[in-house]
């Protein structure tokens, strides 16, 4: 069978609107008034920004791969989590895809991070 | 301006920069933060990254902000020869300042009578971090990202600043891999001052493009 490139366009379609182009690509879209308001960074923030910085510089990923995880997250996520939300969403794929650790341990991880206490303070191992 | 926070007095329960504080230490913990925490002690417990490398990079980040590009502005406003590296590379004439600015491929892009320049990520955040500090947040809005290249006559005038006609603007797209600073034209009156005057005259939003320097 010849491939053509109109057989391959139902498959992108899936990622893209009727215009070919993918969530991300918001430049010349309608949209409202700029918000203003702005917020000042939240230590937990800070860390994800450095998180995503020095894995990088280290090789553990690089930023194609932290695009690739954002963009196929999708509108919605978009919509519906932070800027840093989503971008640890982003480093922890990269880093689990890597083999930095696996699924298991983050889960396991995470578990136990809720029962050190209720807030981010409490949550610390050495707090 | 109300995005331009250099101005206000500092209220009682704001931030120096005008925003309220996050009390991020004490609300209730999210799912986020719990990975954010899962990550991190991975990292740590693996070898990959020590407590140390962490608290370094975010005091590098916090130690960037615009008055590093202010100076790099002031030093091309009364240096013509630093001025003409810094418009051939914008990336080596901040290192020549002393600023950190890592693997950043960057190009300044200069204000003159006729042109206006507006800087933008379409994509997603892209934006001269390593001399400019992190972004503000209407930077990485929808609202900003997709109306920047196609009206950015009218959002420019959200920002308090109206254009003359004959003004040329140019919209420059940043990426991960090319990122744009705005080098405001030196506003008149101001041939008297030094270096550090003129610096305490630029804006983070006159290096975005968004706004213009101070006047004296």
């Amino acid at each position: 069978m010849v491939w053509t490139g109109r057989a391959v366009l139902p498959s992108l379609l899936t990622m893209s609107d009727t215009t070919g182009r993918r969530w991300h690509d918001m430049g010349g879209q309608d949209a409202g008034p700029v918000p203003m308001d702005g917020h000042d960074f939240a230590l937990w923030e800070k860390r994800v920004d450095a998180l995503m910085v020095l894995c990088g510089q280290k090789g553990l990923f690089t930023v194609d791969g932290l695009r690739r995880a954002l963009e196929d997250m999708g509108e919605d996520a978009f919509e519906s989590m932070s800027y840093y939300e989503r971008w640890i969403a982003a480093v922890n794929q990269n880093l689990v895809e890597g083999g930095a650790y696996t699924l298991e341990e983050l889960g396991e991880r995470m578990q136990e991070i809720a029962a050190r206490g209720s807030t981010y303070g409490e949550a610390q191992s050495d707090g | 301006m109300p995005h331009d926070h250099h101005d206000h007095f500092h209220h009682e329960g704001m931030s120096p920069s005008g925003h309220p504080y996050r009390a991020d230490n004490d609300t209730p913990l999210t799912y986020w933060q719990r990975m954010e925490i899962a990550v991190r002690e991975l990292l740590v417990e693996k070898g990959h990254l020590t407590p140390a490398e962490i608290a370094a990079q975010i005091e590098a980040m916090d130690a960037r902000s615009p008055a590093n590009g202010a100076a790099v502005v002031a030093r091309a406003w009364t240096d013509p020869a630093f001025k003409a590296r810094l418009l051939e590379n914008a990336s080596e004439a901040s290192r020549e300042m002393g600023f950190d600015i890592g693997p950043l491929n960057l190009i300044a892009v200069e204000n003159t009578a006729d042109t206006h320049n507006l800087i933008v990520c379409t994509l997603c955040s892209c934006y001269p971090r390593n001399l400019l500090g992190l972004p503000p947040d209407w930077y990485k809005t929808r609202a900003y990202r997709s109306r920047a290249v196609r009206e950015p006559r009218t959002v420019l005038r959200e920002f308090g600043l109206e254009l003359p006609d004959h003004v040329t603007v140019r919209v420059h797209d940043s990426t991960a891999d090319m990122r744009y600073v705005v080098l405001p034209a030196r506003p008149e009156g101001t041939e008297g001052m030094d270096e550090a005057q003129l610096a305490a005259l630029v804006t983070r939003d006159s290096m975005i493009g968004t706004g213009l320097p101070h006047r004296p």
